[in-house]
């Protein structure tokens, strides 16, 4: 069972005091740095695109790619965001390694930077997790006074800063161009594509924008090659991942695997579904990738094998429900939550999530007919793929799948005049073996 | 927006071809697909989307189904999320080779996506259509029903706002029924650079707010009203006051300043209710100011002239008269001052072409004279032969599209925000682009940074250096590509004139005469000056008069006239016996109080007005005539575009200045030609187009030498230090962004070369205070009579402020916002400080602002005057 994991990023988080300088160097940390800068940034880049490693923050793009299509011959600077606004309901794998190994991602902020040839980036950290700014701004810190940072790093002839910026709470923010407005300080909405951000992103210049846990992937591979990379995860889905499994789960927590596990494992390390209680349902990467069930315990968690059964592998989010949870309930929380963060710019969005929470309210008080459901699944098909951006097409995910795959549960509310369940039932601190 | 080239030819490397529902089109390359759409007569529903405003994307109504070639060649269809078509937006989406587009012609999918973003646009929107403004007029409504399903199957409950809420005094926002395109914010933005109203909030709670801090201060904020696609945005003149499917609607020309803006009047029951901006790229595109939009109250003033008066012989008070008593009394008293030393004609700026033809016909055939001016506000000799050189019968010169084009235009005596409002938006938009404006004014104006321009600080009077210098300026490098835009008031700055033409010489570039007024240009052309006739012929010219007397059946005087300022004085002093006044403000004349003692003093005096003023109380026989709305006529842009429009109010009986001239000529015994506009546009010289010889350019006038004490003089510091300030600060444009403008160094506090006149014996005005030069200019949004009614839009109005440098707030120990005193020849006025980057020794004011009228109140632009903090 132990071979299973194979703890890479968060190999050092048991550490005494790991968010130290002193702790990560103690664990080899930064030699990946000093090795890049001895490469050619190009070299550094293609390392990247031959190790495989595609992006963790949902959409699973090759990073090296990403960085290849910065125009070099652009005269404007070159820079790097770090998208650090973890924010999706049931994410929680950037908090976690930021708040254990800062530095694990300043390392990779520099090597990243270095190789697209950036002599700024920005950490772009979700406004609420202050503590997590703190303590990322103590790893730039020392992370200056060791001279990995600043002037002339360690000889090298490259400069870079590093600047932590803290977002002010607002979801549509984690979306990258969105990202870019509310850097410069305008109100968080997406941006019109092209121009695309690798062309005229941060201030018009070419900018990566890169998730905390991709960025934090590159140092070990400098360490230790693309090949050995590439040798862990599936055919397209290479490398190892941090799986966070939350809900009704005996241990909770992050669990860094290769790509292609299965929840069945995943569930055997953590000890399994809470106890007494059975598998209902899942989500696979939070709460915008369409819901799985007990069907899909032995799916490969990889971005193939999680689109071939009907969803995304998004930022491998495992949320855990047990048969104790109102899926109509659990929907219409996700779904006021997207109501809450849509940003307006567009009507779908804007308009379809105000519309789809108060029928979802209306639906889990038992006051409805199967026709609304018919009229559900088709605002959420007026919605999907209508949008300006993705937040919306996250929006109809939980409320489409959770149609498909439990039609029968929003009739029972229909039938019983209201929700069959018990709320207390589902809570954490319900008596084991609770039912009703 | 025409997406062929101008010659109707487009280079065939420059278009690219795509299917557009099974029509294969050929477009301009960049041209987007929901206007190559247009081309093939498919319209694509949109809320977002305007030609004139940047592509956003934000409604999602314009989805259409594309499939585009891959590098194979095979079509490959634009796919979203896993499996499903991705319909694209087309107001944001860029044709290419091969491309095929469907719309909801001819794709289910593009058609259930519009359907989509229609219902969901509806769900928040109020059901209020039959009270609301736009109903019948409205987008939202017509595409609703052209792309929309018949009945809603929202049956839950709509967000909810309280209605209206005030973004200006003049503009209205009902939250309820914002569809959030975007577009007004979008406009203020891009287009008039106030962006004060922005989306905050987000969400469905997403609006359109202020900064309360910053009030709405645009003078285009009615645009936004009008492209509004739902009745979000509504002026607090028009709402609630008609339907559209009520109203008459007239194609007409903007009256309120010289660019010749189109706009379209609509009326109801004989009554205009709303004005909007008309369609014409080449001038106005579709934009116009709010005066143009807003100012049309005045011709239903309660003081509006109804009838004809006469004075009556016994009791010396105005009466009632018939048209034929009123012509026969006009016509014997004309003929009686006419004999006791001539009569004088003042026309005023505000008539149309037509009109004012008839004026300059009148004055020669019934009056015998060529005492005649068009310019009641200060002139020169200098300017009335730049006028009749280079600008009088050259027909249409620098225009509007030519503005855009150019690579520099510098900017004279004109602040075009306040003065132009088209060409301020013609050249904020060019500007973002590769146009550079440089302004020759005494600070940078806020129009000055939106317009992105730089500052040659100058001093009123001094102009004629800074255009002398530009010759020599490297930097902005003028040269045949630039335009040179020089405003009436230029005329009050001796030399500056004739620098301009001779810099216009040097380099190359063209020169153009912008004045304040929509019918200044036309009274040119039309020959209201004392030394021109109709069509730019020179009075003094024999081959002119006869070739004119042979039209006209009559021979020409050839004495050479007075100008407005001779003509008020010769009336003053009884040399001349009568007057003929049109519409003029005395309050705008140079001199308004010796105006007034001329009216009073001339033996016999004819008024033609639209209201009751001190003119028509001293006339002896009072006209009333038609406001523009009321008759047909043309306008003469500064362009040299003849704007004709037709009568709007086709019920009014009121006559125009011409019809009351033709009858007062005909009880004098002889014809005009003409009794009716249409006959007057028929008149042979009307367009005159004379190719004989024109009055040559005013002769280089020696620009005054810089005054002593308008120089920083200082014991302190040698005069040659003090020159070489003041050249740096002449010769070169100071970044309008980053301009402190002062001259002298904190601490400095006597090198500012201002005088306190303490010690001064022979003070003029006895005042106490600093001796500083006046700048003023009016703003757009003025005390003007055309204002008269629309008291929102005069709320909207910027406030009368004194600007000082901040080194003279300093010396005058005040603060911004604390009352300073401005003291002239002609009296005392007090207002609220406020800074911008002037010269120490020079401060501005507005002209016609406050209830300050500058020259009765104060004392012209460019006269020395004295300030001191605190009130009088």
């Amino acid at each position: 069972m132990v071979d299973v994991l194979t703890p890479v990023l968060s190999d050092n988080w048991d550490q005494e005091r790991s968010w130290t300088m002193e702790s990560y160097e103690a664990s080899g940390g930064y030699s990946g740095l000093r090795s890049a800068l001895g490469m050619a940034p190009d070299d550094v880049i293609a390392m990247v695109k031959d190790s495989g490693l595609r992006g963790r923050g949902g959409a699973g793009f090759p990073t090296g790619m990403k960085w290849g299509f910065i125009p070099q011959d652009n005269p404007n600077p070159k820079y790097l965001v770090v998208n650090a606004d973890e924010s999706e309901p049931g994410t929680c794998k950037d908090v976690p390694l930021m708040m254990a190994s800062p530095h694990t991602l300043v390392e990779g902020v520099i090597i990243s930077s270095f190789a697209i040839r950036a002599e700024h980036a920005f950490i772009y950290v979700r406004g609420e997790v202050l503590h997590v700014v703190r303590r990322l701004q103590r790893a730039v810190a020392e992370a200056y006074l060791a001279g990995h940072l600043g002037t002339d790093i360690h000889g090298s002839g490259y400069s870079l800063e590093v600047t932590v910026h803290a977002g002010a709470g607002a979801y549509i923010c984690g979306e990258e161009t969105a990202l870019l407005d509310s850097l410069e300080g305008r109100r968080g909405q997406p941006r019109l594509r092209p121009p695309f951000p690798a062309v005229a992103g941060l201030y018009s210049s070419p900018t990566v924008i890169n998730n905390v846990e991709s960025i934090a992937s590159v140092p070990c591979i400098v360490r230790n090659g693309a090949e050995w990379f590439s040798s862990m995860g599936t055919e397209k889905s290479k490398g190892m991942t941090l799986y966070s499994l939350s809900g009704h789960v005996a241990r909770p927590g992050q669990f860094e695997a290769p790509l292609g596990i299965t929840l069945r494992e995943l569930l055997d390390l953590a000890g399994g579904v809470r106890e007494g209680h059975q598998l209902k349902f899942w989500t696979p990467g939070g709460s915008s990738t369409p819901i799985l069930t007990d069907q899909h315990l032995d799916v490969p968690l990889d971005y193939e094998g999680v689109g071939a059964a009907g969803s995304m592998l998004g930022t491998k989010a495992l949320q855990i429900f047990d048969e104790t949870t109102c899926v109509v309930r659990s929907v219409l929380r996700w779904t006021e939550f997207y109501k809450h963060e849509s940003c307006g710019k567009c009507t779908p969005c804007r308009e379809g999530t105000w519309w789809l929470v108060q029928t979802l309210a209306r639906l889990e008080k038992g006051q409805g007919t199967e026709a609304d459901l018919e009229t559900l699944l088709d605002q959420c098909d007026n919605i999907l793929g209508r949008s300006f951006c993705a937040l919306a097409d996250g929006a109809t995910s939980p409320i489409t799948s959770s149609i498909e795959y439990f039609r029968d549960e929003y009739v029972a509310h229909f039938e019983h005049g209201g929700c069959p369940f018990d709320p207390m039932a589902a809570t954490l601190f319900a008596p084991a073996g609770a039912t009703t | 927006m025409s997406v062929t080239s101008k010659e109707g030819q487009v280079e065939k490397t420059d278009l690219v071809t795509l299917t557009i529902d099974g029509v294969e089109t050929s477009v301009p390359k960049g041209t987007l697909v929901i206007r190559a759409a247009e081309q093939v007569g498919v319209q694509i529903p949109r809320f977002c989307d305007h030609p004139l405003l940047a592509p956003v994307g934000a409604c999602r109504q314009c989805l259409v189904e594309v499939a585009m070639p891959d590098r194979s060649g095979e079509l490959k269809t634009m796919m979203g999320p896993p499996g499903r078509v991705k319909p694209q937006a087309s107001c944001t989406l860029v044709v290419s080779d091969g491309m095929v587009v469907n719309t909801q012609v001819s794709s289910a999918i593009a058609d259930k996506a519009q359907q989509g973003v229609m219902e969901q646009l509806l769900i928040n929107h109020p059901l209020d259509c039959p009270v609301c403004d736009k109903g019948g007029e409205c987008p939202l409504q017509n595409q609703a029903m052209t792309n929309g399903r018949g009945e809603t199957r929202f049956t839950e409950t709509k967000r909810t706002f309280p209605k209206p809420i005030h973004i200006s005094a003049q503009v209205l926002l009902d939250r309820e029924r914002c569809v959030l395109c975007a577009r007004c914010t979008r406009f203020s933005e891009q287009i008039a650079g106030d962006p004060f109203i922005a989306l905050i909030e987000r969400g469905a709670l997403q609006q359109v707010g202020i900064y309360e801090k910053e009030p709405l201060q645009s003078y285009f904020s009615g645009n936004t009203i009008q492209i509004c696609p739902v009745g979000a945005l509504t002026s607090t003149a028009y709402r609630f006051r008609a339907r559209p499917f009520d109203l008459v609607s007239t194609p007409s020309v903007g009256e309120h300043d010289a660019c010749g803006s189109a706009i379209r009047v609509d009326h109801r029951r004989g009554k205009v209710v709303r004005r909007l901006s008309g369609n014409d790229p080449e001038v106005n595109e579709e934009w116009i100011t709010d005066k143009d939009r807003f100012g049309f109250a005045y011709a239903r003033a309660e003081d509006r002239l109804t009838h004809p008066l006469v004075r009556d012989e016994e009791t010396g008070e105005h009466r009632a008269a018939s048209w034929p008593e009123a012509f026969a009394v006009a016509a014997r008293g004309l003929r009686a001052a006419g004999d006791a030393g001539g009569v004088g004609v003042l026309t005023g700026g505000r008539l149309t072409f037509e009109d004012a033809y008839a004026y300059a016909k009148f004055a020669r055939v019934a009056l015998g004279t060529n005492d005649i001016d068009f310019r009641a506000r200060p002139h020169s000799t200098e300017e009335a032969d730049l006028l009749a050189s280079r600008v009088a019968g050259s027909g249409l010169g620098v225009t509007f599209s030519d503005l855009e084009r150019a690579t520099t235009v510098v900017l004279a005596g004109l602040e075009p925000e306040d003065e132009a409002g088209t060409i301020f938006l013609r050249l904020r938009k060019a500007s973002a682009d590769k146009l550079r404006v440089v302004a020759i004014a005494p600070f940078a104006s806020r129009g000055l940074a939106k317009m992105r321009g730089s500052l040659i600080r100058t001093a009123p009077g001094h102009e004629a250096h800074a255009l002398e210098a530009l010759a020599h300026d490297g930097e902005v490098a003028l040269d045949a590509g630039g335009v040179i835009l020089i405003g009436e008031r230029l005329a009050t700055s001796p030399g500056a004139l004739s620098a301009a033409v001779a810099l216009a010489t040097m380099t190359g570039a063209r020169l153009a005469w912008v004045p304040r007024r929509a019918g200044d240009r036309g009274a040119l052309e039309a020959g209201c000056l004392p030394t021109l006739l109709p069509g730019g012929r020179p009075v003094d010219d024999a081959a002119a008069r006869v070739d004119l007397g042979t039209v006209w059946g009559t021979t020409l005087p050839h004495a050479p006239g007075r100008d407005a300022e001779t003509i008020v004085a010769a009336a003053t002093a009884g040399a001349l016996g009568g007057l003929v006044v049109a519409g003029i403000d005395p309050d705008d004349t140079p001199d308004p109080a010796g105006f007034r003692a001329a009216v009073a003093a001339a033996g016999f005096v004819v008024s033609l007005e639209l209201r009751a003023t001190d003119v028509t109380a001293a006339a002896d026989v009072v006209f009333p005539v038609a406001a523009t709305a009321e008759k047909a006529g043309s306008f003469v842009s500064w362009e040299g575009r003849i704007r004709p429009f037709e009568k709007v109010l086709h019920d009014s009986h009121a006559l125009p200045d011409l019809r009351v001239l033709a009858g007062i000529a005909e009880e004098l015994g002889v014809s005009l030609g003409f009794r009716t506009v249409d006959q007057a546009r028929a008149a042979p010289t009307l367009l005159g187009d004379w190719d004989g010889a024109r009055l040559s350019p005013p002769p280089p006038t020696p620009p005054p030498a810089i005054a002593q004490e308008a120089m920083p003089t200082d014991s302190d510091s040698d005069a040659a230090e003090g020159l070489s300030l003041r050249s740096t600060d002449q010769g070169r444009p100071v970044a309008s962004a980053a301009n402190a403008g002062l001259v002298s160094a904190p601490g400095s506090a006597g090198s500012t070369g201002l005088r306190d006149s303490a010690g001064a014996s022979d003070d003029a005005a006895g005042g106490t205070g600093l001796e500083v030069h006046l700048a003023s200019w009016k703003q757009m949004v003025d005390d003007g009579s055309l204002l008269d009614g629309a008291d929102d839009l005069r709320a909207t109005g910027r406030p009368a402020l004194v600007l000082v440098s901040p080194d003279l707030l300093l010396r005058l120990a005040v603060s911004v916002g604390d009352p300073v005193t401005l003291t002239g020849a002609r009296g005392r006025v007090t207002l609220p400080a406020a800074v911008a980057d002037l010269d120490d020794d020079v401060v501005w004011v507005p002209a016609s602002s406050g209830g300050l009228a500058l020259h009765r109140d104060l004392g012209p632009a460019g006269s020395l005057v004295r300030i001191a903090g605190g009130a009088a």
